[in-house]
């Protein structure tokens, strides 16, 4: 919303700065956007005097000035034709910064002759397109500030614009009356009243109105309108140009620039349809589907069906409280006026704005809600305005529908405003700051004014006060502590989120947080892509899908590291990953991946390729972080990215996965750009069982000092057998003296023969009442040979 | 047996290796040596010569097998001091290497603001991304056709053909967190929502996603001036500046009543900005007390209960910070940008310890 200081005081008496009241209406919510001052780019401009003008001794086209100023009389080069004796002009000296030719001037020399500043035209000062010549004043005196000489002669020019932002429940300020009341209510000026003109119309309007029975819910509230003849359009008057210039609107012909000067001036839009070009009465009904209108912006509209639209006998002529039509439109030949004046409802206008992609001013103001009680009286403000400007005669009013009752009134609870504010605002005050603002106070009860949609409850009232009392005064009062030392806060899968993160970064992981929008061809590669998981309105292609794991936007950063030419990756993420479209399915995961070598190939050669051992490794480190139990299965049979033979499942019992880890499909790396190896982990922390025991006691620990014993054993076993079930069969030969089994060779085929390999283990036994002799070590040997023979079909190796 | 004595010494220092040594020791201390040849003789002897002869071969013996111990000794010494002559390393080479990890600074700075909120005596609350229209807007009092929604910029959800539920929705904000906590334990709270939310924009300042931290407290009597009073607790305590300013402007959201924006203090000085001093001022949050259409909606009385409620944007204070210039780069996860704005593994912000290093 624009508008400019002289407009703000039609409404408001005030010897208040511009600044001042830009930061009050930024202190009352309505924030400032942009103050602009065009006095700023011409203050240093001052008038001078011709005295005497020659021809320039070597240029046809120019003359050797001598000019009067404030700084005596100086010697100017001047190419412009009305360059002579006698006139008055705006002189710029060197130093001065010209805005229109984006020039600082300094002393020049033009064709041999020195010529000390400018005399400027007011293109050159940007106050009009005009460069025939320079500034001819009709008056000022020699030294005067130019921008002094213009505020008394011509303010509109040094007229300071500001605009504000508009919340979406100001619609009151979306005219300068109700900025002037917000204003005045702050005690920053007194509002003056609105002049309220009364017209008798002469004879019944000949253009009838009818609501139909559809528009009249949800659609038309009420549509007046009169007939003014005779009238006489044409440029509107220079004052009303200069406002709709100021805040950036086109003159257009009087009548229309009435109906923009109260859409502006008093948030009330009004249409004017030129009454010649209207044929039988105006029917306001809901659109047909398909029917079209070409708009006064010339486009063409077509009508999806429902929107409330204004017809005559010839269809379609206007886009209710939106848009008036092209054919019907008031021209410079106008001479008969239909002026209209209508509440709309407010919903629908939004719908239909929405519907045809239309952001008039007409629509911003409807939408959001214009004050109905005004509806009958704006009609003969304007009318007047119309008739002081283009003469002729009004008609009576014609109306259909009624304005309808907007009264209600809440009660205001001034303890109850102080204790939310907590500002102490005395009682009188905050009935004061109400009726400032145009409420109605009877008792505690507030009648709110027509003009406030937005007023729909005591807390609203609450606002109201706040706001004029000003939130910048606001002091802070301390929030009551909670007693004692502050308690933990995190829930115990947000603390695994902080110990998983943490641990991965130790591990030497570079987190990242990726979108959580895909491409359809990456999410679907990962289980995803589907419809449920689809956004409506993407912002773009690359981003169209809900991810169903983090992995693709790992992958997807890794390849552009690797484009960057960062070819050794070590990425994690930990985030929520979406297997739905519902608020339910969404599950918090960590992912990491690792792409290339361990590190840069070194000295001591200890760079290799990463394999699925160090995602083993750094999965399993991080599965203990965040309390997974010791004892976890290791399972095949994961998602379809992995490499099928080269990947496991950390598993409670065969339904209950905690993790994945393993290398890529080769297939999926291929599609994500990724070039060479690639090998990640995936954890679900909120499926690790929470531990069962309360407290922070540990067990005792037990010690036992007898030695123990280390035995090697190695066995030959069909190449698919898996080192876990054979260290479990060994384990399970005696659970008591069995410390620990750990497998420390693997040998594949050569002369073991095709499909078998060696498994090595290290078996330490520890006895716990005496010292283990060889035959006690045998026994549990045999033991062990037995069981892993009978798990695995294999033999202990010769 | 002074001869003695001095033939083995001499011998003994003349050594050159451990198998010298040993031929001297069996030589002169072994079974069939000299010394105990000499040893056999005493029985022979008349019990005056024993007398003094005896001590005096076992002190002997002794003088000769230490000097042997000694000299095996300083043997294996300069064996040693010989071998580790030849042990050089080149130790300017480099280390295998060790992966340096990082911690994102979205993570780091929501860390950082728990750690401030849970002193407060704020809980972290969370909530779905994909949430209900209702979650997002209606029960934040936004209605259907309020502008408020189209101002969103709203991702939303694809709906099935025959599904007439409204679309759901990215959650815009994190406010439906309020709701969706006071609905499951009531009123009175205090909690923080960290989180994703999104919008459709992107240009230089904006990204579709980004992250924002809702914070609520409810109770009988908490006031707008608690309000003030917490969030400038906050900023002092997070940009680790004493007595940092916060002005309130008057606004509108629809879910708080009244609202205002917040500024922090700051200074522009050579295109730099300074948090906490000077005389100019930098939007940084929207607050209000919570409407009581929102704590209604959330089954909580609003003639018993009210408070406040804040949203502030998690990147935009992590860039204010720590001087991260750009918001699309957190989201691109570009090596060098992770190394050079994260955080080590174990720097965990504490009260105690200080947020940052």
């Amino acid at each position: 919303m624009k508008f400019t200081l002289s407009w703000l005081k039609e409404h408001l008496d005030t010897t208040a700065s511009v600044d001042e009241i830009a930061e009050t209406l930024t202190d009352l919510g309505l924030e400032v956007e942009e103050v602009v001052n065009p006095a700023d780019k011409l203050k240093s401009f001052t008038l001078a005097k011709v005295v005497h003008a020659e021809q320039h001794p070597d240029a046809d086209r120019l003359r050797v000035c001598k000019v009067m100023t404030n700084e005596g009389e100086k010697q100017i080069v001047c190419g412009a034709p009305n360059a002579r004796e006698g006139i008055t002009v705006v002189l710029a000296k060197p130093g001065d910064y010209v805005p229109g030719i984006d020039t600082t001037l300094s002393i020049g020399n033009i064709r041999g002759v020195e010529s000390h500043g400018m005399m400027a035209s007011e293109r050159e000062l940007e106050l009009s397109d005009e460069h025939n010549g320079i500034i001819e004043l009709p008056s000022g005196e020699v030294g005067q500030k130019f921008t002094d000489w213009l505020a008394e002669n011509d303010p509109a020019k040094v007229d300071p614009m500001i605009e504000i932002a508009i919340t979406p429940n100001r619609q009151d300020a979306l005219g300068v009356h109700g900025i002037a009341r917000d204003l005045a209510a702050r005690g920053l000026g007194t509002l003056k009243p609105l002049a309220k003109a009364t017209i008798t119309g002469q004879g019944a309007c000949p253009i009838t109105v009818t609501i139909d029975e559809d528009a009249k819910t949800d659609g038309c509230e009420v549509f007046a309108g009169r007939l003014i003849t005779g009238v006489k359009n044409g440029p509107s008057p220079q004052w009303l140009q200069d406002r709709l210039r100021a805040i950036g609107l086109r003159p257009i012909s009087t009548l229309v620039d009435v109906t923009n000067f109260f859409t502006f001036d008093r948030n009330r839009p009004l249409h004017v349809f030129d009454a010649d070009k209207v044929t039988g009465g105006l029917r306001i009904h809901r659109a047909a589907e398909g029917a079209t209108l070409t708009g006064l912006d010339e486009k063409e509209y077509t009508f999806p069906g429902g929107q409330v639209v204004i017809s005559d006998d010839n269809g379609v002529e206007s886009i209710g409280g939106v848009m008036g039509g092209l054919s019907t439109g008031c021209t410079e030949a106008t001479t008969n006026v239909f002026l209209e004046a209508a509440v709309w409802d407010r919903i629908q206008i939004a719908h239909t704005g929405r519907a045809l992609k239309i952001n008039s001013d007409a629509r911003y103001r409807n939408e959001r809600g214009i004050d109905p009680e005004y509806n009958m009286q704006g009609l003969d403000d304007a009318t007047q305005m119309i008739l002081d400007l283009c003469g002729g005669e009004a008609s009576e009013v014609v109306i259909a529908g009624e304005v309808p009752d907007t009264s209600r009134a809440y009660e205001l609870k001034p303890a109850r405003v102080i204790s939310l504010v907590g500002m102490d605002i005395p009682e009188a005050e905050q009935r004061r700051s109400l009726e400032a603002l145009g409420f109605r106070l009877e008792g505690n009860m507030a009648h709110v004014p027509s003009w406030r949609h937005d007023v729909l409850g005591e807390a609203d009232l609450v606002e109201e006060v706040a706001r004029i009392a000003s939130l910048t005064k606001l002091q802070g009062q301390p929030l009551p502590k909670l007693p004692g030392v502050p308690k933990a806060i995190l829930s115990p899968l947000q603390k695994r989120e902080q110990q998983a993160r943490r641990t991965a970064a130790a591990l030497g992981y570079n987190e990242c947080v990726t979108y959580s929008f895909i491409d359809q061809k990456a999410a679907t590669l990962f289980g995803g892509g589907d419809d449920a998981t689809m956004l409506a309105n993407p912002i773009s292609s690359d981003m169209s899908h809900m991810r169903p794991q983090l992995l693709p936007g790992l992958l997807r950063a890794a390849a552009r590291n690797q484009a960057r030419g960062f070819t050794d990756l070590a990425l994690f993420e930990i985030g929520q990953a979406f297997h739905g479209g519902e608020p339910e399915e969404q599950s918090l995961m960590i992912a990491g991946v690792l792409v290339g070598r361990t590190g840069p190939k070194d000295v001591h050669g200890a760079s290799r390729s990463v394999d699925i051992y160090d995602a083993k490794a750094d999965a399993e480190a991080v599965l203990a972080a965040i309390g997974a139990p010791a004892k976890m299965q290791i399972m095949r049979g994961g998602e379809d990215w992995w490499h099928p033979g080269r990947h496991g499942r950390f598993c409670l019992g065969p339904k209950k996965v905690l993790g994945t880890f393993g290398e890529l499909h080769p297939k999926v790396l291929a599609e994500m750009d990724i070039k060479g190896p690639a090998v990640a982990f995936v954890i679900h922390p909120a499926d690790i069982p929470l531990p069962k025991k309360k407290g922070a006691t540990r067990p005792a620990l037990v010690l036992n000092d007898l030695q123990p014993v280390e035995r090697d054993f190695a066995f030959v076993v069909d190449a698919n057998v898996e080192a876990l079930t054979l260290v479990n069969a060994a384990q399970g030969a005696d659970k008591a003296m069995i410390s620990d089994v750990r497998v420390f060779d693997e040998f594949i085929g050569g002369s073991l023969g095709e499909g078998k390999k060696s498994l090595a283990i290290t078996v330490r036994l520890q006895p716990t009442d005496k010292t283990l002799k060889e035959k006690d070590i045998e026994a549990v040997a045999a033991k062990i040979v037995e069981k892993v023979s009978k798990a695995t079909g294999g033999q202990l190796r010769g | 047996m002074d001869d003695l004595r001095n033939k083995y010494i001499d011998l003994i220092a003349g050594a050159s290796d451990e198998g010298a040594l040993e031929d001297l020791r069996v030589q002169a201390v072994g079974k069939k040596g000299e010394i105990s040849l000499k040893m056999r003789e005493l029985g022979k002897m008349t019990p005056e010569e024993r007398q003094t002869a005896g001590p005096a071969l076992n002190a002997l013996k002794d003088e000769i097998n230490a000097a042997l111990a000694a000299k095996k000794a300083g043997l294996a010494d300069a064996a040693l001091n010989e071998r580790l002559k030849g042990e050089w390393l080149d130790v300017t080479l480099p280390t295998r290497a060790m992966r340096q990890g990082t911690i994102h600074p979205i993570s780091q700075v929501t860390e950082e603001i728990t750690a401030i909120f849970a002193d407060m005596g704020f809980a972290v609350a969370e909530g779905p991304q994909i949430d209900t229209d209702w979650y997002n807007f209606d029960a934040l009092n936004i209605p259907g056709h309020h502008p408020a929604r189209a101002e969103m910029d709203t991702f939303y959800m694809h709906r099935a053909e025959g599904d007439d539920r409204p679309p759901h929705v990215l959650r815009t904000h994190t406010s439906p967190v309020q709701i969706r906590y006071m609905e499951k334990h009531g009123a009175p709270c205090r909690i923080i929502a960290p989180g994703r939310v999104y919008r459709a924009d992107y240009d230089q300042t904006h990204t579709p996603m980004f992250n924002q931290v809702e914070g609520l407290a409810i109770d009988k009597d908490i006031s707008m001036a608690n309000l003030k009073w917490v969030l400038e607790e906050f900023f002092s305590a997070f940009f680790e500046i004493d007595g940092i300013k916060t002005r309130f402007r008057a606004s509108h959201f629809p879910f708080t009543e009244p609202s205002a924006e917040v500024d922090i203090q700051c200074s522009w000085v050579d295109g730099q900005l300074k948090i906490g001093e000077g005389d100019g001022w930098l939007e940084v949050l929207g607050s209000g007390m919570v409407h009581p259409k929102v704590l209604a909606a959330a089954g909580v009385d609003p003639n018993e209960w009210q408070g406040f409620a804040f949203g502030m944007g998690i990147d935009r204070i992590a860039m204010l910070k720590y001087g991260i210039p750009d918001l699309r780069a957190f989201f691109d996860s570009d090596l060098r940008w992770l190394r050079h704005y994260g955080f080590a593994s174990l720097d965990v912000p504490t009260l105690h310890g200080g947020l940052s290093r």
